[in-house]
C-alpha cells in the first residue's frame, strides 16, 4: 500500500505512462480477451466480444459508454455476478496472479468484499431499505468473520468517519432513507471499503447524485485511490471520468473502441466515436454550435450505435440563428411573485416556491437550473397552470394565466406545452405515435381529417421520425426516438412556448445532443420559446440564452447564461459550477 | 374460502419520508443533511406525538366501521320479507293466533317505530346485548360464546399453518430457474383455487377414512384439528404463496440485493436475511383480510369435518332465517376484522417503518 | 382513513407491468377447450349425454364407475355423470349472473368513487369498507338468510358478495389513471374533463376487468356451489354440483366417486376460467406496458 501520494506525483506517472493497458508485471488485475453472453446455450447473445485490460494498484481505470455498450456487464464480471444465465470466457482474467474464471460460487466468495469491492449507483435503492446503515457496513466485515461484534461496531464508526459521515453514532443507527443522498453514498462506499480490498469496482456512483454531492463523493473516490486502491470506474460520463482515471477505455458494442492514457483519450482521441460522445458533450464550449452530425433519427430503434455521426469534424452551426434574445414586446411569460407551499408528511409546512419572479421573452430560451428540490419543477407546473400558486401570478401574452379559471384557460392552452424528462408514462399506453400526434391537432385549424392526417406527417418530418413511426407504439421506441414523439405532440398546437422539463436527463449523451440539436433548430424555424429546467449545468448553459439559478424554492441569481456561468455574483451558483467536472484534464 | 381481489404483487406506498424526487437527483438534501442536534430532536418527538395522533384515529375509525356494519345489519333485517314473529313463533305446534303475534310483536319490539327500533339495537350491541334467538330463544351472545373457541383455534392455527407452508414453499422454489419455478407457480395457482370443501373430503376420505391416521369426526384434540386447518391453510397457503412469490422474485433484482452479494453473501443467505423482509410485507398486509376470508372458510369446513362451531350456528340460523344468531356471528367476525386490521398495520410498521399510515 | 390492508387492495388492483412471465400456455388452451366443453353442456346436454338426471333406477344405485356409467350412480341410481353435465347449466348461469351482478355493481360504485370529487370518494371508500368487514361468504349468507333460499337469491347473494372487492379494484384503477402522467398531459393539453374521462380513464381503467370477470366466474361458482353444499342454495333434486357433493358425503366411504367427480367438475371449470382470465391480463398487461 503505497503512502498518500500528492496529486503532482500521480499526474507525473500518468504523462510517464504512455503505453496502451498492457500488462507489466505489477498489475493487479489482468483481464484478456474477455468475452460475456447471456441466454440459454442455443440463443447466446455476446455482450461483452473480447475485451482486454489491466489495472495497478493506486491507478484508476474508467470503462466509458452508453447504455448497452456492456460496461455494466464487464464490471460485474470482475465479481461473478453476471447471474446464472450468462456465460463468461477469457484468455486470461487474473486478480493478483489467481485465475478468476470458472470460480465456484463458494470460490467467488472470498474474493467478494475482502479482496474485490463494488460500489453501484443510488445507494437509496443500493442498501437494504429495511435495515439499519450500521448493520449494512458491518455486513461485509460480518461475512468474512472479522473480529467480534463489539469490534465491529467500532470499525462502523471508523469507517463512517473515514468516509466523512458526521455524527456516525447517530448515522449508523438510522435507515437509509434518512440520510440524503450524499450521505447514503458515503455509506454505501464504505461498505465497500470496509475490509480493505486492493481493487474497487464503481459502477457509476454519482450518477443519482447532485452536482456538488457528486464533486464530493468524487473527491472521497480520489481519496480512495491515493491510500493505494485499484479503482475501476463506469461511467456514462466523461466530465465525471476525466477527473479520476489514469487510463480510459470507450465502450462501444460490447468492443473498447480505443483505450489509453486518460490525457490521451481525452484530448486527442483516435476512434470516430470517443470524437462524437466528446462532441456530444453540451457545455460552454459547445454553446453556438450543433452536438451531433445529422437531425433525422435513426432506423434501428435503441441502438446508440448507429445515432453517432462518423464525421471527422464538428459541423459549424451556421443554422441556428435565433431571434436575438429581449426583441421588443410583451414576454410571452410572465411570472410575479410565485409562492407555493406543501403540507408534508411529517405536518410541517415547506415553501417550495418562495417568492420566484422572471420572464421569457419571445424566441428565447430560458434556463432554469437548480439542484433537486430547489422547486425548479413546481414552478414549471405553476407556470403550466396544472398546480395553482398560493400568491402570486403568471401572465401569458400579458394575459392573467393562473389566476383565471380553467374554463376561460382551457381554449389558450394551446399557447404553451411541455415535454417531460419520462416521455412514455406521459403517453396514454395504448395509442400508437400517429393517435398520441394528432390527438394535440386542434380540430378548429384542421377540420377535416386528412388535413390532420397531412399535419401529424409534417409533424413527424419536423422532428426527424420517418412515416414508419406512425403506427408503432411508444414502447417499442427508443428514449430517444419517444423524446421526438413528445416534441413532435408539444408542436402539434402551434404553441409559442414549450416547457422542457428536464428534457434529456434520461437519454445517453449522444441522444442528448440529437435532441438538444433538434430543439435549437425548431426554436430558429418555429421561433418558439423554451422555458428549459435542468440540473445539468452544462446542458442549460448550452442551451439558454438567459439563465435563472434557484436554490430552496428562490431565485438565486439571473441572468444571460454567459454572464451568469462566466461571471456568478453569488456564492451558490460559484458553488455549483465550481463542482462541475469538467473534461480539462491537465 | 374466498379469494380476494387478484392475487397481484402488492407493495406499499413508500412516500412518506422522501419527498418528491425530481430527474435523477437524490431527494431534498436540505432537511435532513447535516441538521443540527436541536432540530432533530425536535423532529422526533414530533413524529412520535403524531404517531400517537394515527392511532387514534384508527381506533375511531374502527369503531366507525363497526357501527356502519351494524347499521347495514340493521337495514338487512328490515328489508327482509314477512315477519318475524311468524318465525318465532313457528317451532309450535298449531298455527300460531294474531293474539299471539301481537304479543310477540310487543315483547320484541317489533310494533316500534324503525328509529326507536334502530336505537335500542345499537344500544344493546354497545352493553354487549345481540339480542335474543327466534329459533332457539336463548340470548344469542350465550349461544354464539360457547361456540366461539373452536372456530377461532382453527382459524389462528390455519392461518399460521399457511404462512408456514407459503414461505417454506416460495424461498425454496423463488426463481430458482425457469422449470422449478413455473411448478412451483401453478402448484400455487391450483391450491388457491381449490374450493375448501372439497378438498376437506378428498383430505378426509383419504387421511381419516381410508388411513385412519387422524379421527373422522371432530372432537377436541389436537388430532382432530390436523385436517381442518390443513383443508384451510392449502389453499390460503396457495394464495399468500403467490403474491409472496411475486414479491419475492421482484425483490431478488433489487440492486441492495447485488451489493450484498458483492460482499460475499451466499444465494441462500441473501433469500433469508435480506430478500424475505421485504417479500413477506404484502402477505402481512394481505394476513389480516386473510383472517376474515378464513372464518367464512371456516364455516364450511366445519361443516365437512362435523366439527363443532361458529360455522354450525350459523349454517342452521341462516336456514332458519334466525336472524339475531346470524347478525351476531356476522358482527363477530366483523369485530375479528376489524380488531385483526389494528394489528396488521401495528405489525406491518414495525417491519416497514416507512410505510405511510394515511 | 385507510388501513394498509386497504391500500395494499388497492394497489392490488393497479397492473402488475408483469406482462412478461410466460408459462401456461399449453393449460390456455386445454382451458378453453374444457370452457367450449362445458358450454355446450350448459346449452344442451342432451347433446353429451342420453341419459335423465332425474331417474331414479333403485335396483342401479351405487355402481361404481364403469363402462355404462363413466362417473357411476349416486344413492338413487342416477348417473353421476348426466347429472353433472345438468348441473352445468345451473353453475355456469349462477357463476356468470353473480359476476355480472358483482362487476356492475363493482363499475358503479368504482365510477362513483373516482370520479366525483373527494367528499364522495370518501364516502364510498367508507362504504366499500365496511362491506370488506362482512368477509366473502358472510355477506352472501346474510343475504340468503333475509331472503331465503332459492337460485336467483343465490346470484344476488354471491354477486353482492364478490362486488365489493371488485369495486375497490375499480375505484383503485380510475384513481390510478387520473392520476397518471399521461392524464395530466391531456389536461396539460387543453382537453376538457369529458374528453379526458371519454379517451383515457374508462378505456383504460376498465382494461383490466374483463380479465377480473374471467376469474371472477370462476370464484362465483366456488361459492354458489359451498352454498349448495350447506343446504343454502338450490332445493333438490336439482342436479347442482353443490348439493351433489353434500349429499353424496354421506355415503362417500362406499361411493368415493360421488365426491370426487362432482368436485372434480368444480375445480376443473373453476380453474379454466381462471387461467383464461389470467392469460388475457397478462396480454393485456403487456400491452399497458
Amino acid at each position: 500500500m503505497t503512502a498518500t501520494a500528492g496529486r503532482g506525483d500521480l499526474e507525473d506517472e500518468r504523462v510517464r505512462d504512455l503505453s496502451p493497458a498492457g500488462t507489466p508485471a505489477s498489475a493487479l488485475l489482468e483481464v484478456a480477451d474477455l468475452r460475456v453472453g447471456f441466454g440459454p446455450h442455443r440463443a447466446q447473445r455476446p455482450v461483452v466480444k473480447g475485451v482486454s485490460f489491466s489495472v495497478r494498484a493506486g491507478e484508476c481505470l474508467a470503462i466509458v459508454g452508453e447504455s448497452g455498450s456492456g460496461k455494466s456487464v464487464t464490471a460485474r464480471t470482475l465479481l461473478g455476478l453476471t447471474g446464472g444465465l450468462s456465460r463468461v470466457e477469457a484468455g486470461r482474467l487474473e486478480f493478483n496472479g489467481t485465475s478468476l474464471l470458472g470460480l465456484s460460487g463458494r470460490q467467488w466468495r472470498k474474493f467478494r468484499g475482502s479482496q474485490i469491492g463494488f460500489i453501484l449507483q443510488d445507494a437509496l435503492v443500493s442498501l437494504d431499505r429495511l435495515r439499519l446503515v450500521g448493520q449494512e457496513i458491518a455486513e461485509p466485515l460480518r461475512l468474512h468473520r472479522w473480529g467480534t461484534r463489539a469490534a465491529r461496531q467500532r470499525k462502523v464508526i471508523e469507517l463512517l468517519t473515514q468516509v466523512g459521515v458526521p455524527e456516525p453514532e447517530v448515522r449508523a443507527r438510522q435507515r437509509p432513507s434518512q440520510l440524503s443522498g450524499g450521505l447514503r453514498q458515503r455509506a454505501l462506499i464504505a461498505s465497500a471499503i470496509a475490509l480493505n480490498p486492493a481493487l474497487i469496482v464503481a459502477d457509476e456512483p454519482t450518477t443519482a447524485l447532485d452536482v456538488t454531492v457528486q464533486a464530493q463523493i468524487l473527491g472521497l473516490l480520489e481519496q480512495t485511490k491515493a491510500q493505494g486502491k485499484a479503482l475501476i470506474l463506469i461511467s456514462h460520463d466523461l466530465a465525471v471520468v476525466a477527473r479520476l482515471a489514469d487510463q480510459v477505455a470507450v465502450m462501444q458494442d460490447g468492443v473498447f473502441v480505443e483505450q489509453g492514457p486518460a490525457h490521451q483519450v481525452l484530448t486527442r482521441p483516435q476512434a470516430a466515436y470517443t470524437r462524437a460522445l466528446l462532441d456530444a458533450v453540451p457545455s460552454a464550449h459547445a454553446r453556438g454550435t450543433r452536438l451531433s452530425g445529422g437531425r433525422t433519427a435513426p432506423r434501428e430503434a435503441g441502438h446508440p450505435a448507429a445515432d453517432i455521426a462518423t464525421q471527422a469534424q464538428r459541423p459549424a452551426l451556421t443554422d441556428v440563428a435565433r431571434i436575438p434574445a429581449g426583441a421588443a414586446g410583451t414576454p410571452v411569460i410572465r411570472a410575479e411573485r410565485l409562492v407555493k407551499r406543501y403540507l408534508g408528511p411529517d405536518g410541517r409546512t415547506r415553501t417550495v416556491v418562495d417568492d420566484v419572479s422572471f420572464e421569457l421573452r419571445a424566441g428565447e430560451t430560458l434556463g432554469v437550473v437548480g439542484e433537486s428540490g430547489s422547486g425548479k419543477t413546481t414552478t414549471a407546473r405553476i407556470v403550466l397552470a396544472l398546480t395553482a400558486p398560493e400568491e402570486g401570478q403568471v401572465l401569458l401574452d400579458g394575459q392573467p394565466w393562473t389566476s383565471v379559471p380553467e374554463k376561460q384557460r382551457r381554449e389558450r392552452r394551446r399557447r404553451i406545452t411541455t415535454i417531460y424528462q419520462d416521455p412514455l408514462s406521459s403517453f396514454d399506453p395504448r395509442w400508437s405515435v400517429g393517435h398520441i400526434i394528432a390527438d394535440s391537432i386542434q380540430p378548429a385549424e384542421y377540420p377535416s381529417r386528412e388535413a390532420r392526417q397531412q399535419r401529424v406527417s409534417e409533424l413527424l418530418a419536423m422532428v426527424g421520425l420517418s412515416e414508419e413511426y406512425r403506427d408503432r407504439r411508444p414502447l417499442q421506441l427508443s428514449g430517444g426516438q419517444r423524446q421526438r414523439v413528445a416534441i413532435a405532440r408539444a408542436l402539434g398546437p402551434g404553441p409559442s412556448v414549450i416547457v422542457c422539463d428536464e428534457p434529456v436527463s434520461a437519454l445517453d449523451v449522444s441522444i442528448q445532443a440529437q435532441v438538444l440539436d433538434l430543439l435549437s433548430d425548431l426554436q430558429s424555424e418555429l421561433a418558439v420559446s423554451y422555458l428549459f429546467i435542468s440540473h445539468d449545468l452544462g446542458v442549460v448553459h448550452h442551451m439558454s440564452d438567459r439563465v435563472v439559478v434557484m436554490k430552496d424554492g428562490r431565485i438565486v441569481e439571473t441572468g444571460t447564461a454567459d454572464e451568469v456561468f462566466g461571471q456568478p455574483s453569488e456564492p451558490y451558483t460559484r458553488q455549483l459550477i465550481d463542482a462541475l467536472p469538467s473534461l480539462d484534464v491537465a | 374460502m374466498s379469494s380476494p381481489p387478484d392475487g397481484t404483487a402488492l407493495s406499499p406506498d413508500r412516500t412518506a419520508l422522501s419527498p418528491d424526487r425530481t430527474a435523477l437527483s437524490a431527494p431534498a438534501s436540505s432537511a435532513v443533511a447535516g441538521a443540527p442536534r436541536a432540530r432533530r430532536t425536535l423532529r422526533l418527538r414530533w413524529r412520535q406525538q403524531r404517531g400517537w395522533l394515527v392511532w387514534l384515529k384508527r381506533l375511531i375509525g374502527a369503531i366507525g366501521v363497526l357501527w356502519a356494519a351494524a347499521t347495514l345489519t340493521f337495514i338487512v333485517q328490515q328489508l327482509m320479507p314477512g315477519s318475524p314473529a311468524l318465525t318465532i313463533l313457528s317451532g309450535g305446534a298449531t298455527k300460531p293466533t294474531q293474539a299471539q303475534i301481537m304479543a310477540v310483536d310487543q315483547t320484541y319490539g317489533f310494533n316500534k317505530p324503525v328509529i326507536i327500533q334502530y336505537l335500542t339495537f345499537i344500544g344493546h350491541l354497545a352493553q354487549g346485548n345481540l339480542g335474543t334467538s327466534y329459533l332457539q330463544h336463548q340470548a344469542v351472545s350465550t349461544i354464539i360464546a360457547q361456540q366461539t373457541w373452536p372456530t377461532l383455534e382453527l382459524t389462528i392455527v390455519s392461518l399460521v399453518l399457511s404462512w408456514i407452508i407459503a414461505v417454506v414453499f416460495t424461498i425454496t422454489t423463488a426463481k430458482r430457474g425457469r422449470p422449478v419455478s413455473a411448478i412451483g407457480s401453478g402448484i400455487e395457482i391450483v391450491a388457491a383455487g381449490l374450493p375448501q370443501y372439497w378438498l376437506g373430503i378428498i383430505l378426509l376420505v383419504a387421511f381419516a377414512i381410508e388411513l385412519k391416521w387422524f379421527p373422522v369426526e371432530g372432537g377436541g384434540g389436537l388430532s382432530s384439528l390436523v385436517l381442518p386447518s390443513l383443508t384451510m391453510a392449502i389453499p390460503l397457503a396457495g394464495f399468500i404463496g403467490q403474491v409472496t412469490r411475486d414479491e419475492f422474485a421482484k425483490v431478488l433484482d433489487q440492486p441492495f440485493i447485488t451489493s450484498a452479494r458483492a460482499r460475499g453473501m451466499g444465494d441462500t443467505e441473501v433469500r433469508l436475511r435480506h430478500a424475505l423482509r421485504h417479500a413477506v410485507l404484502p402477505g402481512i398486509t394481505l394476513s389480516g383480510w386473510a383472517l376474515g376470508s378464513l372464518f367464512s372458510s371456516a364455516v364450511v369446513v366445519e361443516a365437512v369435518f362435523a366439527r363443532e362451531g361458529l360455522g354450525q350456528v350459523l349454517t342452521n340460523a341462516v336456514a332458519g332465517q334466525d336472524m339475531p344468531v346470524v347478525v351476531g356471528v356476522t358482527l363477530l367476525v366483523a369485530l375479528v376484522y376489524v380488531v385483526a386490521n389494528l394489528l396488521v398495520d401495528a405489525a406491518y410498521v414495525l417491519v416497514d417503518p416507512e410505510i405511510r399510515l394515511a | 382513513m385507510t388501513t394498509i390492508i386497504n391500500q395494499a387492495l388497492d394497489q392490488a388492483s393497479r397492473p402488475t407491468g408483469d406482462g412478461g412471465r410466460r408459462g401456461f400456455r399449453p393449460g390456455v388452451t386445454l382451458s378453453v377447450l374444457l370452457i367450449a366443453f362445458l358450454v355446450v353442456a350448459a346449452i344442451d346436454p342432451r347433446l353429451l349425454t342420453s341419459q335423465s338426471p332425474y331417474a331414479v333406477n333403485l335396483a342401479e344405485s351405487f355402481k361404481s364407475p364403469a363402462l355404462g356409467h363413466i362417473f357411476g350412480t349416486d344413492q338413487s341410481g342416477r348417473d353421476v355423470y348426466t347429472r353433472i353435465i345438468y348441473g352445468t347449466r345451473q353453475s355456469l348461469l349462477i357463476g356468470i349472473g353473480a359476476t355480472a351482478i358483482a362487476m356492475g355493481l363493482a363499475i358503479f360504485l368504482g365510477l362513483l368513487a373516482g370520479l366525483s370529487g373527494r367528499f364522495v370518494d370518501g364516502l364510498v371508500n367508507r362504504f366499500l369498507e365496511v362491506l370488506f368487514a362482512f368477509p366473502g361468504l358472510l355477506l352472501a349468507l346474510l343475504f340468503v338468510a333475509a331472503f331465503g333460499l332459492g337460485a336467483s337469491t343465490e346470484i344476488i347473494a354471491v354477486g353482492i358478495g364478490s362486488a365489493p372487492g371488485y369495486a375497490r379494484m375499480v375505484r383503485g384503477q380510475i384513481l390510478a389513471v387520473k392520476g397518471s402522467p399521461y392524464v395530466e398531459a391531456a389536461r396539460a393539453l387543453g382537453h376538457p374533463p369529458n374528453r379526458i374521462v371519454r379517451q383515457h380513464i374508462f378505456p383504460n381503467a376498465m382494461r383490466p376487468l374483463v380479465a377480473m370477470a374471467a376469474m371472477g366466474i370462476g370464484q362465483s361458482i366456488v361459492w354458489a356451489s359451498a352454498l349448495s353444499f350447506l343446504g343454502l342454495g338450490v332445493p333438490p333434486p336439482a342436479p347442482e354440483w353443490g348439493a351433489m357433493l353434500d349429499a353424496g358425503r354421506n355415503f362417500v366411504t362406499q361411493a368415493w366417486w360421488l365426491e370426487v367427480f362432482p368436485g372434480l367438475a368444480i375445480v376443473t371449470c373453476a380453474l379454466s376460467v381462471t387461467t383464461i382470465g389470467r392469460y388475457l391480463r397478462r396480454r393485456f398487461e403487456g400491452e399497458t406496458g
